[in-house]
This record gives structure tokens, C-alpha cells and sequence, in this order.
């Protein structure tokens, strides 16, 4: 009841500071987009800050004179397959790890996540130039599950603590094997747990650089790691990097605003057991 | 089990691949993504740990020689780079999580009692989080552009001069600690909102009953009820901005800029790596960096278990 009876002069604070972090969450972003839009004089006019007549020669550069519809086709397949062999092998795993409570196991999986990424890069380099595999996309997707594998081990772990055990016991009762209760009864029930840890694996795989970096070629390379191909020794070509910028970025954003639920539960996975 | 045994399983059920899969679905189910990761872990680890002790340089197939400590010795002793990453590091670290804290708790508690619109200031933090990190690092770029930037015209309306941002030799590591705490004091948001969401309303209504104010809630029923999630929070950004790279490679290019300005370790380790290849010091630098990582892992992680006494 206290609650409700809040005193205006907070409401109007709560109101201003938020519209503030709003602002200044979102202008950047939108500040990206527009100057995508711009020719690059209009980027070097400051007069022409808020009124430039917008342009898509930009766009037609990135996608057509950069290849970026090659790189985006690379971004999608390295991202997808590292997420759907990281959620073959992982699922199991967290189920294993929190049925049978195998935190130390569990343990082994998350220290990926601590491991500086150079330090695995550099062996990596060593092992895989050597097989002449550099370059090639099978190396960059098992690098890219590095990122993913533990983030779907992590999250289905705290998906399948909170899921009660009687469900399984009861199909054991009714003659199916364990085997069969997890993949008719728990595999189900997971769609929820399975949807967030797929969404994330694929984000934090499509945002991606430094594996990318060193481990793509020309052919293969990732949309992070080709927006660089914009930035000159000499100059930048401000109106291209912006628009490969948003290329990049502006889908996952609009993905994430649609299945913004899973990803909030998926970052914050784990958070609150403390 | 004991039920199982005594219900009449069906014919498929019963074959000896099957059987023995059940009985063994532990390590079947863990084993593939234990080895897996294990393989590309511990292999890399150890094989860091071993280049460390030779002088590997240049080409990957070129015969290297067991030196013992002398990388360590050499990289140690380096005042030039080594001990400028390092404090560049910390810095950096430090820095960023306090204001990623600070300014996350304050939007977490603004953003904690419901109230018209909270769905539009949610979508709002979560676009920083998903942004890819290199495109982030390239749009505060041109922001933060001495000439042509925005972030200069808008000091310009409030009568400051202009600054020179990512390009001043003592401004560039400032300045790429504010691109990190816009980018990710929204995760800071998101776990504190998960932690207080989760927190029981009786202590906060009690104190306010007993008339505390709102500063003397948040001090002493809050923030200790929020303080693992506290930690937490500090936990997975501690790690990740310990081994920060896409925006200081996307703002400064290689080595950190051309004075090391925003030279961390790990940015230090992966121009050793693959800009000089020099494998050996470069191992060197990352088992230090590692060992660091671990370090203040484990002074938070035993802080932690100290505070839940």
C-alpha cells in the first residue's frame, strides 16, 4: 500500500534519469545508422550534423563492390553450425552434470570461459596451420563452439536444476528407459531452455572477432573481422564503415528485440543462485 | 531402478547397446563435451605452458630450443611493454567495473518497482549487450572523431573545446573505458535486476515501517540481501574485461595505438602472437596473464564465501 502512495517528486526523477539512460543507450546506435546514410561529405560537414538528404550508396557499396554478401553468408553458417553442434554436444552434457551433479565436471566445461582467448589461439595456429586447415571453415567453427559450448552447458544446467525430477520418474514407471525419458519427456519439456541457449550461442558466435581474426581466410572471413575493410592506413571511409557496421550489428538487434525474454534470461542465467 | 526392473520392458528396450547405454548415460551424455572442450583446453594450455620455456619465434614449423625461465626472466624485467600492459590492464579493469557497478545499480533500482514504459527502457539496455563489439568499437570512432565527431560538436553547444579523444596519447584509455561501460553496464543492469526481483519484499517493508528512509533501506537491507549477486555480476565482468580486445583493436589498430596507449595484455600477447610472432614470449605473457585471471577469480570467489558467513 506504502508503495503506491510514492511521492511525485521521485516518479518525475525516476522519469528523467531513465529517459537519459535511454538517450543515451540508443542515440549512439542511431547515430551510426544515419551516418550510414550520409555521403561522406555530409560526415565531413558538422553543418550537416541532423540535415543530410540520405543516400544508399553506402549500402550498395558494402553489399555490392565489398562482397559482403559472402561474408554474410559466412557469419550465418559459422554461427549456426557452431551453435547446433555446441547444443548437440552440450545439452546432454548439462543434463548429465545436473542430474548427477557433477559440478566439478561442469567445472572442466566453464573454465573456457576464464581461458584468455589468445592463449588457446596461439597452439591452435600451431596445430592447425600445420595441417594446412587455416583458413578453411572447420577450424573456425571449432572455434567459434569454444565460445558457444560452454555459454549452452552453462545456461541448460540451470535450466535443468529447476526442472522437477518427478516428470521423469513417472515415464520410467510407465516401461521407458532413461534414455527414452530424456529424449520423449525432457527434451520437450527443454524447448525453452534449448530456444535461450541457441540464441545466445548464436549471437555470441556472430559477434565474434578475434577467433575469426586469425583463424579465417579471404574466402571465409566473418563480418566483424571484414569491417576492417574499410578502415585505410591512410584513411577511413567513414560512410562504408558505418554502413558495414550496421550491417553487422542491426539484425542481431532486431533478432534480440523479438526474442528479448530469452536473451535476458540467458544473460542473467545463473545469476541469482549466488 | 528397483520399479523398472519389475515392469515388464518392451523387446527394443532390452537390446545390449541399449541396456548398456542406460547404464552408462553419465558419461555418455558428459563425456563428447567434457573431451571436447578438455582436448582444446588442456592441450592448448599445456602446449602454451611449453612454448613458454623456448625461444619459438617466426614461422610455426621453425625448430625452436629449450631455454628454461628465461622468457619469464625477460618479460619480467620489461619496464618498455610488459609492466605498462599490466597496469594498463588493471587499470582499465578496475576502472570500468566501478563505473559499470555503480551506474548498473543505480538503473537497476530505478528499474526495479514496475511502473508505464518499463518495456521500452528494457529494449533500450539490451541493445548495447547484443551490438557486435567491433562495430561498437568503429561507431564511437567516428563519435569520438576530433574533427568530425559528434561527441566535439556537443561539447562545442556547452562552450568546451574540443578534445582529442581516442587520439590523445593520455585521453584514448579513458575513453575506450566509457566505450566499455556503455556497452556493458546494461549486463550489470540485467543480473542486479534479476538478483532484486528475486529478493522477498518483508525486509524493505519492515524497515519502512520502522521508519528508515530510502537511503538507510538500499544501505542496510538491500544491498547486503543484493551483495552475491553483487558479486556475481562483478565476477563475469571482471573476467571478460580483464580480456577486453575487439574495441581496442577496433578503436587503436594493432599494439594498442602507436604509443601502446591502450596496450592490455591480451592485446600485448596477440601482437607478440601474430603481429612479431614471437610464440615463446609470447606464451610467457599469457601463463602471467592466466595466472593473474585466476588470481583475482579466487581473491573474489573466497571474498565471496567470507561475506555468506
Amino acid at each position: 500500500m506504502a508503495r503506491r502512495t510514492r511521492r511525485t517528486p521521485y516518479k518525475v526523477f525516476r522519469a528523467v534519469a531513465l529517459a537519459l539512460v535511454v538517450v543515451s543507450l540508443l542515440a549512439p546506435l542511431v547515430w551510426m545508422v544515419a551516418a550510414s546514410f550520409k555521403t561522406n561529405v555530409d560526415i565531413y560537414d558538422t553543418s550537416k550534423a541532423f540535415a543530410f538528404t540520405p543516400v544508399l550508396e553506402n549500402y550498395t557499396k558494402v553489399l555490392d563492390q565489398a562482397n559482403y554478401f559472402q561474408f554474410i553468408g559466412n557469419s550465418l553458417w559459422v554461427a549456426f553450425a557452431a551453435t547446433v553442434l555446441s547444443l548437440i554436444l552440450g545439452v546432454p552434457a548439462a543434463y548429465s552434470m545436473s542430474r548427477f551433479n557433477m559440478r566439478k565436471s561442469a567445472l572442466v566445461v566453464l573454465m573456457a570461459r576464464v581461458i584468455p582467448g589468445v592463449s588457446l589461439l596461439v597452439p591452435w595456429y600451431y596445430v592447425f596451420s600445420n595441417l594446412k586447415l587455416v583458413g578453411g571453415f572447420s577450424v573456425l567453427i571449432l572455434s567459434h563452439m569454444f565460445v558457444s559450448l560452454p555459454l549452452v552447458v552453462y545456461i541448460m544446467m540451470g535450466f535443468f536444476d529447476g526442472l522437477p525430477l518427478e516428470l521423469e520418474e513417472s515415464a520410467l514407471v510407465d516401461g521407458l528407459t532413461h534414455i527414452g525419458a530424456f529424449r520423449r519427456i525432457t527434451l520437450p519439456l527443454s524447448a525453452p531452455g534449448i530456444a535461450t541457449a541457441g540464441i545466445l550461442s548464436f549471437i555470441f558466435s556472430w559477434n565474434n572477432f578475434m577467433f575469426a581474426l586469425v583463424l579465417s581466410g579471404a574466402d571465409t572471413k566473418t563480418l566483424p573481422v571484414a569491417i576492417f575493410d574499410f578502415v585505410g592506413y591512410a584513411s577511413i571511409d567513414w560512410g562504408g564503415l558505418m554502413a558495414a557496421s550496421t550491417v553487422v550489428t542491426l539484425p542481431i538487434m532486431v533478432i534480440a528485440l523479438f526474442v528479448q525474454k530469452y536473451v535476458v534470461s540467458g544473460l542473467t542465467a545463473g545469476a541469482t543462485k549466488g | 531402478m528397483a520399479v523398472i526392473a519389475s515392469t515388464p520392458p518392451s523387446s527394443t528396450d532390452t537390446s545390449a547397446w541399449s541396456r548398456w547405454a542406460n547404464n552408462h548415460r553419465k558419461w555418455l551424455f558428459a563425456a563428447p563435451a567434457m573431451v571436447f572442450v578438455g582436448a582444446l583446453i588442456i592441450f592448448p594450455l599445456a602446449w602454451t605452458l611449453y612454448l613458454s620455456l623456448t625461444d619459438a619465434e617466426g614461422s610455426v614449423r621453425a625448430e625452436s630450443e629449450f631455454i628454461g625461465f628465461a622468457n619469464y626472466l625477460e618479460v619480467l624485467s620489461d619496464t618498455d611493454r610488459f609492466w605498462p600492459a599490466v597496469l594498463r590492464t588493471f587499470g582499465f579493469t578496475g576502472v570500468a567495473l566501478f563505473f559499470e557497478v555503480v551506474l548498473g545499480m543505480a538503473v537497476a533500482l530505478l528499474l526495479w518497482r514496475p511502473f508505464r514504459g518499463e518495456k521500452w527502457v528494457r529494449v533500450a539496455i539490451l541493445m548495447p549487450l547484443v551490438a557486435t563489439p567491433v562495430a561498437v568499437g568503429m561507431m564511437w570512432r567516428l563519435i569520438f572523431d576530433p574533427n568530425i565527431g559528434m561527441a566535439n560538436q556537443l561539447l562545442g553547444w556547452f562552450g568546451i573545446g574540443p578534445q582529442p579523444w581516442l587520439a590523445g596519447q593520455h585521453s584514448a584509455l579513458p575513453t575506450t573505458i566509457f566505450i566499455d561501460v556503455w556497452q556493458w553496464t546494461p549486463m550489470v543492469v540485467l543480473i542486479l535486476l534479476a538478483g532484486l526481483t528475486s529478493l522477498s519484499n518483508e525486509p524493505d517493508e519492515a524497515a519502512r515501517v520502522d521508519g528508515a528512509n530510502a537511503w538507510q533501506r538500499f544501505r542496510h537491507i538491500t544491498l547486503p540481501l543484493l551483495m552475491p549477486t553483487v558479486i556475481v555480476a562483478i565476477l563475469l565482468r571482471g573476467i571478460d574485461a580483464l580480456k577486453t580486445f575487439d574495441i581496442l583493436y577496433a578503436t587503436k589498430g594493432r599494439g594498442g595505438g602507436s604509443f601502446h596507449e591502450v596496450e592490455t595484455l591480451n592485446v600485448y600477447a596477440y601482437g607478440l602472437s601474430f603481429d612479431y610472432n614471437e610464440y615463446g614470449v609470447s606464451s610467457t605473457v599469457l601463463i602471467i596473464f592466466f595466472l593473474i585471471i585466476i588470481g583475482s577469480m579466487w581473491a573474489l570467489t573466497s571474498r565471496r564465501k567470507k561475506g555468506a558467513r
